[in-house]
């Protein structure tokens, strides 16, 4: 079976910048695949241009067997591509059920709507209790799980999730990566990307570490965890 | 001092009226940023549109029927004129630096103006609108002109189908989404062009409702007519909290009635004497907006942005 995703020496530029400088990688169905990586090395910019947000400047990106090189931002979920992108952007005016609502914008049924709407206030009890409630009124780590919620509520066959983690406390950071296993054993295929490099390579398949644009170092998520520049670089140790 | 009533009702039915052409304004802010200075020029339009069809019908048509022909024609040309806009003139500017859509609405509304000018035809002076005729109503104390039955009709019918069109449909949701996040209102499948134009629409249309309604109440239009208005309008929707659509008709009759009170009343403050009459008010309408955004800066119904990650 071809892999969900692959892209292939994609480039992207602010400008004259080159953010993403030619990289290629693969997301394999029903793996977590992870891009590990410091702050400016590409990996959000990667995702945006997934989505359609960004416009590449070079390279190809194929999607379950089509190229998304023409396909406007609008069109992509309907392909089964989900985005939970960095820094949450949940609808803060919007009740939470409302902004769940919104990740099955294009759905028209309405019984599984319903159903999936159930379905991620068991996943987060918490989205549930507070289903009226407007979104801005949660916390930072409840923010991302109603982000992750809304994402799944286009039933994807990818799910791509910008920096899950960041700002969060430990426990609540334990929480969400918890999640992400339980999504994996689900079937859901999944692309993360990650500057806790230490949880983001202990539950993934297959990991790529990016920097200043480029990918530097591939390999499964146990590989890179025991891979000394990766150890010195990102997990730090001396 | 029984003028009291009478003054209320003037001032709300002028404030209705900028109240639906600041819906205009409140709703392209609150979707793009832009403040859409041709916005008084598309209310314009909508008023010589009502007027064609006006003039199209036969001699002695029933106003019953001429009224909604009227405002069918002001909608469709005053959409058609917005949609064109966006589409030639803003779209092609987006992501482009927030100076840019700006001075280009204020040429349009220039061009709009000179175009009805010089094309429409004798309209260098103002062309007769006309009126509802039959004696005003007296109601409580209050003189109500029949041609103010439009407005005091179609403001609240129009207030009633944007309320519920923006919260209980699905192009009404996704306007939301798209005014509090367009990127990701895009990733949520939300075809963010397309709810750009219908931001513009429903606000042409709003407009050439007031129109009509400004049409009938002065009996005249001319293609000068929206500078002030819009102007006021403007103000209205910035007094209410710009991009809050209801802020925009309580900002209008908050300006309404404050126009009307100030101009009746100030003059006969200790001192003031110099100061009455309707030479000053729109001195007083701008002297409000100034105090309102000295206080509140987000406007009388703004929400504060302080609610994003």
């Amino acid at each position: 079976m071809t892999a969900l995703l692959e892209v292939q020496d994609l480039r992207v530029a602010y400008g004259k910048i080159e953010a993403v400088k030619g990289i290629s990688f693969t997301v394999d169905r029903g793996e977590v695949t992870t891009l590990i990586g410091t702050n400016g090395a590409g990996k959000t910019t990667t995702l945006r241009t997934i989505s359609g947000l960004l416009r590449p400047t070079g390279g190809g990106i194929t999607f379950d067997g089509q190229d998304l090189g023409s396909v406007p931002a609008h069109r992509i979920v309907s392909l089964g591509l989900a985005h939970s992108p960095e820094g949450r952007h949940i609808f803060p005016r919007m009740t939470i059920e409302e902004n769940l609502l919104l990740g099955a914008f294009l759905r028209r049924d309405p019984a599984g709507i319903a159903e999936d709407v159930e379905r991620a206030c068991t996943l987060f009890p918490v989205l549930g209790e507070r289903r009226r409630q407007a979104a801005g009124t949660l916390s930072g780590g409840e923010q991302q799980m109603l982000a992750m919620g809304r994402a799944l509520m286009s039933r994807p066959k990818l799910l791509m999730l910008d920096e899950p983690s960041m700002g969060l406390s430990p426990l609540m950071m334990q929480k969400i990566m918890a999640t992400i296993v339980e999504l994996k054993s689900t079937g859901t295929t999944i692309l993360l990307v990650e500057q806790n490099a230490q949880a983001a390579l202990s539950l993934s398949d297959r990991s790529y570490v990016m920097e200043t644009g480029r990918i530097v170092l591939t390999g499964t998520g146990a590989d890179l965890l025991h891979n000394e520049s990766v150890r010195k670089a990102y997990l730090g140790e001396e | 001092m029984n003028e009291l009533p009478q003054q209320l009702a003037n001032g709300l039915i002028l404030g209705a009226l900028y109240g639906l052409v600041a819906i205009g304004y409140t709703m392209v802010y609150g979707i793009v940023q832009l403040i859409n200075f041709a916005h008084g020029e598309i209310f314009m339009v909508g008023g010589f549109g009502a007027l064609t069809a006006y003039l199209a019908l036969p001699g002695g048509t029933t106003l019953w029927l001429a009224v909604p022909l009227m405002l069918a024609a002001g909608i469709t040309v005053s959409t058609l004129v917005a949609v064109g806009a966006e589409r030639f003139a803003y779209r092609p500017l987006r992501g482009a630096p927030r100076l840019a859509p700006l001075i280009t609405a204020i040429g349009l509304s220039i061009v709009l103006q000179q175009l009805v000018f010089s094309f429409y035809p004798d309209a260098k002076k103002a062309k007769v609108f006309p009126k509802i005729p039959g004696d005003a109503f007296q109601v409580l104390g209050m003189t109500i002109q029949r041609s103010d039955l439009f407005l005091i009709v179609a403001a609240p019918v129009c207030m009633i189908i944007l309320g519920w069109f923006v919260n209980r449909t699905r192009s009404g949701r996704a306007m939301q989404a798209t005014s509090q996040d367009p990127d990701t209102a895009k990733l949520m499948g939300i075809d963010t062009d397309r709810i750009i134009v219908l931001a513009f629409a429903i606000g042409a249309a709003f407009a050439a409702v007031a129109a009509v309604a400004y049409g009938l109440r002065t009996g005249q239009v001319d293609f000068r007519m929206g500078f002030i208005l819009g102007l006021k309008a403007f103000t209205a929707a910035v007094l209410g909290g710009i991009g809050n659509i209801y802020g925009a008709m309580v900002g209008g009759l908050v300006l309404g009635l404050a126009e009307g009170l100030a101009t009746a009343y100030i003059q006969h403050l200790p001192g003031m004497h110099l100061f009455g009459g309707g030479a000053w008010k729109d001195v007083w309408a701008f002297v409000l907006l100034i105090v309102v955004l000295l206080a509140r800066p987000q406007g009388l119904l703004g929400e504060r942005v302080a609610d994003r990650a």
